[in-house]
């Protein structure tokens, strides 16, 4: 018997379900939109301004109770204008500067001890002690960094002389995001976790309220064929999954201005293979689940491990050996190279065949896994 | 050739037996009637005749198809309409006939002329925009009927189709079925209502996996044993038929007591006379307005056939 017998009928159904919700339909497309927009705006994960309070023991020494003294000044100056640091305040004590500090109002203290000026007048080596609030990583990393650089930068300032060129003069080139904007290189993973909610979670509701409702059980009596009733069932959630995806990018590049590199109609093409993932997976999902309730949760668990392993958040090339070794099951970790890899690099289908079919693979796996389930299910 | 043939059908659950080797056969344009307690295997018995759940024994053909070789062919050639109205209550009645339609891969013109035909003879026609969960439940029924044979199924299997209905609806959805069966349909319907059960052409009882009676209504309301030779049946029409009842029980001449209203229906030792029976029950105050005797109604024979099974098994 034709295994697709009854797609069509279950197509036709399953559409008048989604266009008879409206709220629903319209909520679950402009969820994704609005998240992209929060998070397009929230995310920003370029270090700047970082509130500073300074403690010049040295200046004081000089008697006008303001940073006085010229050598602290300039290096002071040098750190404001880094804009990684804003200085906000100066203290006069020990402390003062650690009450800011554990206030959390500061995030950086910088102390010249009262001999800074002389030392470095006498050209000795001045010290200067930069205290950092370490509970965030980031901003820490760059603090360290960027003070570094400015004393090292002032150090060759001051043996070398003050126009005099640097021995060894690196200069970096950031390829595919020049700008480091944080939109540029967040929002088209995003794009693909975002998508996953819309496609796994709707597909695997639409299964388990038949179940809850019994007219799964009527189903089971007609001709209609597992194959074809989950097909049927995908598809009005996979059209409503490519104008999410037309959606997002068109918010992504009109609203974040990111620029798409590569062929957009390409990525669309290669972003089926995602969705159809997806769509499995919500099938195989509502076959275990019994209620909606479970449905969330068993989706949960999918979507989870989607946003922390597929390397939208966490670089995959730092994870621990397991991890690593999961993330290749997730279908959000091809998307996401997929997708930045369009976006960002300009990749083409040469550099994505692969990626893309791994995720039709996938895709066909999970379908036939499902299947498997449903027909145990009725029997 | 008969609709339906089954041979001792089995089927085990792990160590629990469902049904227990049933054999039974229906004809071409019957009401069946598939009566039975609760968890006694009746769905469990449909769903194999409908062949969805594998035997674990015997055999079964319906409409001339084995349901073990060829389950793909008899779900094309049967209906299968469950209590709960399988309906979706967000598309409207049109839209729900359709689908159904479409299921059994009727298309186009013939899908147009089908529907028509089912809406005209079951009188859908006021309700067609409108959405089905909006329906009451007697309209949602005959929808539900309405969709199960739109494929014009030579069999249609229907459980517990009237369990909360109204007896108008009731009375409906009866006589739809008598149209179509008198059209040569044969309709295979478990009820726990007596009414409808007299209302079969052909009764099977089934108890705890077993088939225990198996005849038209007349004939089991005339199993010889049903009234056990050395008993007979007395309907007790009575004032104060709960004390009565107390007291009826309470004599040993008497085997079973049940109310039927405002009257006691039981089962007597013949060693027992009417009059030893109403001066046992009839002193102070309550006074007994009728005594009579009775046939045993089909309640009568399933719940005698039921306690003489039960007595087997505990033996």
């Amino acid at each position: 018997m034709n295994p697709f017998t009854g797609f069509q009928a279950m197509a036709y159904k399953e559409t008048l379900h989604a266009v008879r919700d409206r709220f629903a339909l319209f909520a679950a497309f402009m969820m994704p939109l609005f998240q992209l927009v929060v998070l397009g705006y929230a995310v920003d994960t370029n270090v700047r301004q970082v509130p500073t309070v300074v403690f010049d023991q040295s200046g004081l020494s000089a008697g006008d109770g303001q940073s006085g003294n010229s050598e602290t000044r300039a290096f002071i100056d040098r750190l404001g204008n880094s804009d990684t640091f804003h200085v906000y305040r100066h203290v006069r004590s020990d402390d003062e500067m650690n009450a800011e500090m554990i206030a959390g109002r500061a995030r950086v203290a910088v102390k010249f001890p009262p001999e800074f000026a002389r030392n470095l007048l006498r050209g000795q080596s001045a010290e200067v002690l930069v205290l950092v609030d370490g509970s965030d990583s980031a901003v820490a990393g760059q603090a360290v960094t960027v003070s570094g650089q400015i004393a090292l930068d002032e150090s060759l300032r001051r043996l070398l002389g003050e126009h005099a060129p640097h021995p060894i003069d690196v200069r970096p080139k950031i390829m595919f995001n020049p700008a480091s904007r944080s939109p540029n290189f967040f929002l088209p993973g995003m794009i693909a976790i975002l998508l996953v909610f819309v496609t796994t979670m709707l597909t695997a509701f639409s299964v388990v309220r038949e179940k809850e409702r019994g007219t799964l059980e009527q189903l089971i009596v007609t001709p209609v064929r597992p194959l074809a009733l989950m097909l049927g069932k995908i598809t009005p959630y996979f059209v409503l999954g490519l104008s999410e995806m037309c959606a997002l990018l068109l918010f992504m590049n009109f609203v974040f201005q990111v620029p798409i590199h590569g062929n957009a109609p390409l990525l669309i093409l290669l972003s089926t293979c995602y969705l159809f993932v997806n769509l499995t997976i919500g099938i195989l999902i509502s076959t275990k689940a019994a209620s909606q309730a479970e449905a969330i949760q068993l989706a949960m668990m999918i979507i989870l491990p989607s946003v922390f392993l597929s390397g939208y958040i966490f670089p995959r090339d730092n994870m621990p050996a397991i991890f690593y070794g999961l993330s290749f099951l997730i279908p959000a970790t091809y998307m996401v190279n997929i997708s930045r890899g369009v976006i960002l690099r300009g990749a083409g289908a040469a550099e994505l065949w692969l990626d893309a079919l791994v995720l039709l693979a996938l895709g066909v796996i999970v379908l036939l896994l499902a299947a498997r389930r449903f027909r145990r299910m009725i029997l | 050739m008969a609709a339906i043939i089954a041979e001792n059908l089995v089927r085990r659950f792990d160590a629990f037996t469902a049904v227990d080797g049933i054999s039974f056969t229906v004809q071409p344009g019957e009401i069946f009637g598939f009566l039975g307690p609760n968890g006694s295997g009746k769905t469990v018995t449909i769903k194999m005749l409908c062949g969805i759940l594998p035997l674990t024994g015997g055999a079964a053909q319906v409409d001339g198809i084995d349901v073990v070789r060829d389950p793909d062919s008899v779900r094309a050639r049967i209906g299968y309409m469950s209590q709960k109205f399988a309906l979706y209550d967000d598309l409207t009645v049109r839209e729900n006939l359709r689908f159904y339609g479409m299921v059994y891969d009727i298309r186009g013109a013939a899908l147009a002329r089908r529907m028509e035909e089912i809406i005209a003879r079951i009188h859908l026609e006021p309700f067609l925009g409108r959405q089905a969960g909006k329906l009451s439940g007697g309209w949602k029924q005959r929808l539900a009927l309405g969709c199960a044979l739109l494929h014009e199924p030579h069999i249609l299997f229907l459980d517990e189709p009237t369990a909360g209905i109204d007896p108008v609806a009731r009375r409906q959805l009866w006589d739809l079925l008598f149209e179509f069966s008198g059209h040569g349909m044969t309709f295979f319907v478990t009820t726990h209502y007596m009414d409808e059960a007299e209302r079969c052409s052909h009764l099977a009882y089934i108890y705890y996996g077993r088939l225990i009676a198996d005849g038209t209504p007349l004939s089991l309301r005339q199993l010889p044993d049903m009234t056990p030779a050395g008993t007979y049946r007395l309907e007790i029409t009575t004032s104060e038929v709960t004390v009565a009842l107390r007291r009826v029980r309470a004599l040993p001449a008497v085997r079973s007591a049940t109310i039927f209203g405002r009257s006691i229906h039981a089962l007597i030792d013949a060693t027992c006379p009417q009059q030893e029976l109403a001066r046992a029950i009839g002193d102070d105050g309550i006074r007994i307005e009728d005594l009579r005797p009775l046939a045993p109604s089909l309640e009568d024979v399933f719940v005698e056939l039921s306690e003489r099974r039960q007595r087997e098994l505990a033996a």
